[in-house]
């Protein structure tokens, strides 16, 4: 009899936990209504201070106290290329997210973003945006459906301790490509370090093989889109020229599968002579890489050639698809209030770079500005108490930046292309027999693949 | 005894109490191991971004797949794996065991310190090896053999030497746990049969091939197997240490299809990564079942 029952209690909870399994697994709730009421998650930086943590806080609090009906939930979120569509398609991404520039389009086409054109078009400065960066976050008819609000174009970035070693002078960093080479093999001859390093891995080979692409006067792709020109005299000049410096010179060091967050590092750490990056970096040097800020120099990227550019980029603040029209709508408001009043709201740029001083973080790296040139200068106006960056180490490159035109990023496959690019480079790189024209002839035959789908 | 039993004795016998206590894990195995392996299989005939709705597209993935000129250097590359891994990877450890299970004393000792690699998390263990395999002369391994007067090699910054450099790390990492089913097997070999070899005038080295490896045949076959099958779904070493690189050199099959799936950050290609893993695991089953055909007339012999 014991036995019996001691059975059947066991059954019974095998089968409460089979069906908690089952609960487990059914749990998505649905949470709106119309009567204008909405919960929002938004998006917060990974890892805050708790002083900006709380200053997040209170001004989730006056939003709401504004905007009755809207609940304001944070979720942290750091955008990261390989997870980032899964987390969109598994719905775990919060309702308020950015992305980088180069994504935009892409996303859009997709049918990945939800279509906030109408409710961006209604925000004051809707027609105030810089064109130039605007257009990354625009449908192929032009509406906005995600809204910048970052903008930078790449740098040359240097280690003024190294250029010092090496009898160089820092205040007058290279300004051609000849004498960016020239400054690597010095750099190399006297400390032993790379002169000069470049990004291989993870589609950032074909990012930096593109920025130095535009400025030699090429395009990686044809002005309509249509086509790829990866196959074309620019893109093997550049790749002869970084040949030239890995096997003529030996100077880049040894280390040919950097990505991002690796030639930062090492870059941080007094191992790199120069690179080429995103002029803002600066801020992620010093935050994630404890750079000393007396190694730091800025420059611009040298522009030659035919009708040379600056490649750009920068960051969109974007909504997701599974937001209701009410959670859209309230989604708008938080981007209009949270991260475009820090740069056209005065009180709010004020009360932001005051903190992240008060924080001992980053305030003054260069940008480039979102709205046009007259309003950068009054937000710069607004903020200059704060700026606790080396304003005169990045003079070289602030005092030239605005001189440069700006393009943007290849718009179709981009990634996929990038990514062909990077064994590309880093075959020019570790092969000194190498065959440039062969290896380009290849890759424009798998973009062009690409480009047809 | 063979009596078949109808639905009745099924029901007041022990078939319901046994399919109660069976459900937790048929759901567990049915909602995170099957169902998703079924998703996936229908997914190798759709181009879906797992946002929008899918499009049934046919064989058009698979097409794909065979058509990209990466798949073939990835099998080639997966090959070379295996094939550097066999040659270095499979005798080690037994060579290892056999060794250790002669030593007398402080034999704790020697497992603890085979099995450590075991132990220290892969990750953990592959961001210190990236480290160690640092390229310039002041790198660690480099100038561990500059004592012994070799040059620094370039590890994992040169096509040539990337994947042995791979290989080495997998050997270190993986050899304790081979070590010891090897040992436990060693241990089951009657030790009459080692003194009768002696009596016979064997020496070590005859005792070990004469005794120790027809004794360990049956092991020896499965961790093969294992080993073939390891090889074949090598995905650790190339996505931590190099990313696939320098120029595709060490891009493996399992690398492929994680970079089909997840390196373009709008939605990967989601059909041809299912469509890639379907065939990885139908060239699998099939070459495991080839293997236990052939291998069974040699177990019985």
């Amino acid at each position: 009899m014991t036995f019996k029952i001691t059975r059947a209690a066991a059954a019974g909870v095998a089968l409460v936990s089979a069906g908690a399994l089952l609960a487990g697994c059914s749990a998505t709730g649905a949470d709106d209504a119309s009567d204008g009421t909405a919960t929002v998650t938004v998006a917060i930086d990974a890892g805050l201070e708790p002083e900006a943590r709380e200053n997040f806080d209170a001004r989730v609090e006056a939003f709401e106290q504004a905007n009755e009906g809207i609940t304001i939930e944070a979720q942290e979120y750091t955008w990261t290329g390989t997870t980032f569509a899964a987390d969109l398609a598994g719905g775990t991404l919060p309702d308020v997210f950015t992305i980088p520039f180069t994504d935009g389009r892409g996303l859009i086409a997709g049918g990945q973003l939800a279509d906030i054109s109408a409710l961006v078009a209604e925000l004051p400065y809707a027609d105030e945006f810089n064109p130039n960066v605007a257009q990354a976050g625009q449908a192929a008819d032009g509406s906005q459906w995600a809204i910048p609000i970052a903008a930078y174009g790449q740098g040359l970035h240097y280690n003024r301790t190294l250029f010092e070693a090496a009898g160089l002078d820092p205040d007058n960093p290279p300004t051609t490509w000849e004498e960016v080479r020239e400054a690597a093999d010095a750099i190399s001859e006297a400390t032993g370090e790379a002169g000069y390093a470049t990004m291989t891995s993870s589609n950032t080979g074909g990012w930096i093989l593109t920025t130095l692409v535009d400025a030699f006067g090429g395009r990686t792709e044809s002005d309509d889109a249509s086509a790829p020109e990866v196959d074309s005299a620019e893109v093997a000049e550049v790749l002869e020229y970084l040949h030239a410096m890995r096997w003529d010179d030996d100077s880049m060091g040894s280390n040919f599968l950097y990505d991002w967050s690796t030639i930062n590092q090492d870059f941080a750490a007094g191992r790199i002579g120069m690179y080429v990056s995103g002029g803002g970096n600066y801020g992620n040097l010093i935050t994630q890489n404890a750079l000393n800020p007396d190694d730091y120099g800025l420059t611009t990227l040298p522009l030659t050639g035919d009708d040379p550019g600056l490649l750009g980029g920068g960051t969109l603040a974007a909504v997701s698809p599974k937001a209701s029209e009410a959670e859209q709508a309230a989604a708008v408001k938080w981007i209009d209030y949270y991260y475009m009043a820090k740069i056209a709201d005065e009180d709010e740029a004020v009360a932001t770079a005051k903190l992240a001083a008060s924080l001992d973080q980053p305030v003054g790296a260069p940008e480039l500005p979102v709205f046009g040139a007259d309003q950068y200068a009054e937000y710069q106006g607004w903020i200059s108490p704060y700026v606790n960056v080396p304003v005169d180490q990045m003079a070289p490159y602030t005092d030239a930046i605005f001189d440069q035109p700006l393009v943007a990023e290849p718009r179709v496959a981009t990634q996929e292309v990038y990514a062909l690019l990077d064994s590309v480079v880093q075959a020019v790189l570790t092969d000194q027999n190498a065959d440039i024209p062969a290896l380009l002839a290849g890759v424009q035959a798998q973009a062009e693949a690409l480009y047809a789908r | 005894m063979t009596r078949r039993r109808g639905p009745r004795a099924w029901f007041r016998g022990d078939g319901p109490h046994t399919l109660v206590f069976l459900l937790p894990l048929l759901l567990c195995f049915g909602l995170f191991s099957w169902r998703p392996i079924l998703d996936s299989a229908v997914m190798a005939f759709q181009q879906t971004n797992l946002v929008t709705v899918p499009t049934w597209v046919g064989w058009d993935n698979f097409e794909r797949v065979l058509a990209d000129p990466l798949l073939g250097t990835a099998v080639l590359n997966t090959l070379w794996f295996a094939a550097l891994a066999i040659v270095l990877g499979y005798p080690v450890p037994l060579v290892v065991a056999v060794l250790m299970s002669e030593v007398r004393r402080g034999k704790g000792l020697f497992s603890a310190l085979a099995y450590l690699p075991v132990v220290v998390p892969p990750v953990v263990a592959a961001l210190l090896w990236k480290f160690f395999y640092d390229a310039s002369p002041t790198g660690v391994f480099n100038t561990i053999i500059g004592w012994v007067g070799i040059p620094p090699q370039p590890w994992l910054q040169d096509q040539a030497t990337a994947m042995p450099s791979l290989v080495l790390f997998a050997t270190w990492s993986a050899a304790g746990g081979t070590v010891i089913i090897y040992l436990a097997a060693l241990i089951a070999v009657p030790p009459e049969l080692y003194d009768a070899a002696e009596v016979d005038g064997a020496g070590v080295w005859r005792k070990v091939w004469h005794v120790t490896m027809p004794q360990l045949r049956g092991v020896l076959l499965i961790t093969f197997i294992l080993q073939i099958i390891g090889t074949a779904q090598v995905f650790l070493e190339p996505f931590l240490f190099t990313a696939g690189g320098p120029a595709n050199s060490t891009t493996t099959i399992l690398l492929l299809i994680y970079k089909y799936a997840f390196q373009n950050s709008l939605g990967g290609d989601y059909g041809a990564a299912t469509a890639l893993s379907l065939m990885l695991a139908v060239v699998l089953a099939v070459f495991s079942a080839v293997y236990f055909r052939i291998t069974r007339s040699w177990s019985d012999s």
